[in-house]
C-alpha cells in the first residue's frame, strides 16, 4: 500500500515537497504541498533576527554554573516569575525582576553582553541624581575646553551652571 | 500622512534613494527600546494593562505642546488592522513580523505622518522608538530618536537602574536599549566571493550581519542588514559611531569591488544587467525571490551607470511593491501565489514602462 503524506501546513493537499533541514545535528523534516512550499520561500523581511533568540538565551542560561540545586528559588514579588522560569523563556517578567535576580544576573550579562554595566544615556527624572551627576562632568570637560579656547565668558556661564546643578546634589 | 494612507502606498521615507552613500546604503534604522516602570512587561501584563500603556503613551503624543516639539502621530492597535493590513506594514519596515503577529487591543503602533518615527506600543517591550532615515545617516536618526524619548520620558515613568540603565524584556537589549542597523546592498562583494570574509571580521567587531530576506549569504536581492550585537557596556554614541565606521569599510570594500568588476569584467555585468531588465520589463509571471536578484541586477547596473533613466527610489519602492501582503492589499482581495506572481509582474513591467531606459 502506498502511504500518502498531508501537507504539515494546510494538513489537506498530498504532500509532494519534502524538505529536510539539519540544524545542531538535528534532522527535521518538513513535508509540504506544492502551495505551502511557495509560501515557505516567501520569507518574509524581518528587522529581527529569524531564529528564536529567547530559545537561545535558555540555553545559554542551561549551562550556565550559577543554576546549581543549592540555591535557593527566587521569586519576583511583583510579577512571580521564577528564576527557573526566567532561564526557561529567556525573558524577564518585569523591571523588578532585575533587583530580584540581582547578582546572579552577571554572569549571564556577562557571557551575552560583554558587559554587566551600563555607561550610556542617563534618563532625566527616571536618572535622578545620576542624570545631574553625568551633566557636571559632561559640563565640567565643556568648561576646560572653553578655557582652552580662552572663551572666558562662555567659561563662567558654564561654571555658573555646574554650581547651580551641584547645590541640587546637596 | 494617517496610518490608513500608509497602507495603501508603498513609498515611505526610507526609500527617498537619498542620504549618503544611497548607492549602497539603501536605509538607517536606531530603535531604542524603553519599559514604564509600574507595569509588567507586556507578556506578562494583561491586556487591561496593555490597554492602559496604549492610552498613556496616545496621551503624550497627542499633547499640543508635544506635536510641536516632535510632530504628528496616528494611532492604531493590531486588533483594528486585518492581518494583511498588519503584513504591509511589516513590507514597509515599520513593525516588526512580531508585533504583526499580536491580533490584540492592547498592541499598538504610532506613526509619524512623514513615516520617519514609529513607535510600536507593547511589542515585547512597553515602547520600541524607531527612526529610519534613507542613506547612511545614524546619527541623525539616533538623534531624532533620543530626542522623542527625552519627550516621552518627560511624562512616562520609565523602568531605569544605574547599574544596568534602561530595563528591557530580554537581557539581549538592556543597558541602551539601543539596535542600530544599516541596510546595505553588496551585490559586487558577492560576486567576487567576500562576503563570507567580510561577515566574518564584522562578527569579531560585534556586528551582527544578516540577508534581508533570505538567510546569510543566500540572501535574495543582495540585501543585508549590519548591526550593533552587544546594548549593554559601551555608550549610544559609541555603538554608532562604531556601526558607522565599520559601515563605511565595507562600503569601500564595495566600492573596490564594483571597481574591479568594471575592469576585469564589464562585459559580464552589462550583459547581466540588462538580462535582467529585460526579464523584469516582460515578464508575465514572476516570484518574488526571482524579482528580488533582478532588481539586483538593475539596482547595480544603475549605481555602476550602465543603465540609465531609472532612480533609486523608484526601485526601493518596488521593493515593498512585490512583496506578497502589499500586492494582496492594492488589489483588494487574497491571492494564492500563483496569481500574486502574475500580478507581480505586471506591476514591474508597469512601473518599469514609464521609464525611457538607455
Ligand atoms: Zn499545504
Ligand atoms: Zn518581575
Amino acid at each position: 500500500m502506498k502511504m500518502v503524506y498531508y501537507c504539515d501546513e494546510c494538513k489537506k493537499r498530498p504532500a509532494t515537497v519534502h524538505i529536510t533541514k539539519i540544524h545542531n545535528n538535528k534532522k527535521t523534516e518538513l513535508h509540504l504541498c506544492e502551495e505551502c512550499a511557495r509560501k515557505h520561500q516567501e520569507i518574509p523581511f524581518s528587522f529581527e533576527p529569524n531564529f528564536s533568540i529567547h530559545k537561545f538565551l535558555s540555553g545559554l542560561l542551561e549551562g550556565t554554573p550559577l543554576e546549581v540545586p543549592t540555591l535557593p528559588s527566587i521569586q519576583c514579588p511583583n510579577c512571580r516569575l521564577t528564576y527557573e522560569q526566567f532561564s526557561q523563556i529567556g525573558r524577564f517578567g518585569c523591571s523588578q525582576c532585575y533587583h530580584t535576580f540581582g547578582e546572579r544576573l552577571d554572569p549571564l550579562l556577562r557571557k551575552i553582553q560583554g558587559n554587566s554595566r551600563h555607561t550610556g544615556k542617563v534618563p532625566r527624572r527616571a536618572g535622578g541624581n545620576m542624570w545631574i551627576k553625568r551633566e557636571v562632568e559632561r559640563l565640567r570637560a565643556e568648561l576646560q575646553a572653553a578655557v582652552r579656547e580662552e572663551a572666558y565668558e562662555k567659561a563662567a556661564e558654564i561654571r555658573d551652571r555646574i554650581r547651580e546643578l551641584e547645590q541640587r546634589l546637596k | 500622512m494617517s496610518i490608513k494612507d500608509a497602507l495603501n502606498n508603498a513609498y515611505t521615507k526610507w526609500m527617498e534613494g537619498s542620504g549618503p552613500y544611497a548607492s549602497i546604503v539603501i536605509s538607517s534604522r536606531v530603535r531604542l527600546a524603553r519599559n514604564l516602570v509600574e507595569f509588567p512587561f507586556p507578556h506578562q501584563a494583561s491586556e487591561e494593562t496593555g490597554r492602559k500603556v496604549i492610552q498613556l503613551v496616545e496621551g503624550v503624543l497627542s499633547d499640543p505642546q508635544v506635536r510641536k516639539r516632535l510632530g504628528v502621530f496616528d494611532f492604531v492597535t493590531m486588533g483594528e488592522l486585518s492581518p494583511l493590513e498588519r503584513q504591509v506594514l511589516v513590507e514597509k519596515h515599520l513593525i516588526s513580523p512580531q508585533h504583526a503577529q499580536e491580533n490584540g487591543y492592547n498592541r499598538g503602533l504610532a506613526l509619524r505622518d512623514d513615516e520617519a518615527v514609529s513607535i510600536m506600543v507593547n511589542e515585547e517591550d512597553h515602547l520600541r522608538i524607531q527612526v529610519l532615515f534613507p542613506g547612511l545617516q545614524l546619527e541623525a536618526a539616533w538623534e531624532v530618536a533620543s530626542q522623542v524619548d527625552d519627550v516621552l520620558e518627560e511624562r512616562l515613568d520609565y523602568a531605569f537602574e544605574e547599574k544596568y540603565g534602561y530595563l528591557t524584556c530580554c537581557p539581549t537589549n538592556v543597558g541602551t536599549g539601543l539596535r542600530a542597523s544599516v541596510m546595505m546592498h553588496l551585490p559586487a562583494l558577492k560576486m567576487t566571493q567576500q562576503l563570507n570574509q567580510v561577515f566574518t571580521t564584522l562578527s569579531k567587531l560585534g556586528m551582527v550581519v544578516r540577508g534581508l530576506y533570505g538567510e546569510g549569504t543566500e540572501a535574495k536581492g543582495n540585501l543585508f542588514q549590519i548591526s550593533n550585537q552587544i546594548t549593554l557596556g559601551p555608550s549610544e554614541e559609541e555603538i554608532i559611531s562604531n556601526l558607522v565606521a565599520v559601515s563605511r569599510q565595507v562600503i569601500e570594500q564595495e566600492k573596490l569591488a564594483r571597481e574591479s568588476l568594471r575592469k576585469e569584467a564589464l562585459v559580464q555585468i552589462e550583459d547581466r544587467v540588462y538580462r535582467s531588465y529585460g526579464i523584469l520589463a516582460n515578464a508575465y509571471i514572476i516570484s518574488s525571490e526571482e524579482a528580488m536578484d533582478h532588481l539586483s541586477n538593475l539596482r547595480l547596473g544603475i549605481d555602476m551607470g550602465i543603465l540609465r533613466g531609472i532612480d533609486n527610489r523608484t526601485l526601493n519602492e518596488l521593493l515593498v511593491k512585490i512583496r506578497p501582503a502589499f500586492i494582496q492589499k492594492i488589489a483588494g482581495r487574497e491571492m494564492d501565489a500563483f496569481n500574486r506572481d502574475l500580478k507581480r509582474a505586471a506591476i514591474i513591467r508597469e512601473v518599469l514602462q514609464n521609464y525611457k531606459v538607455w
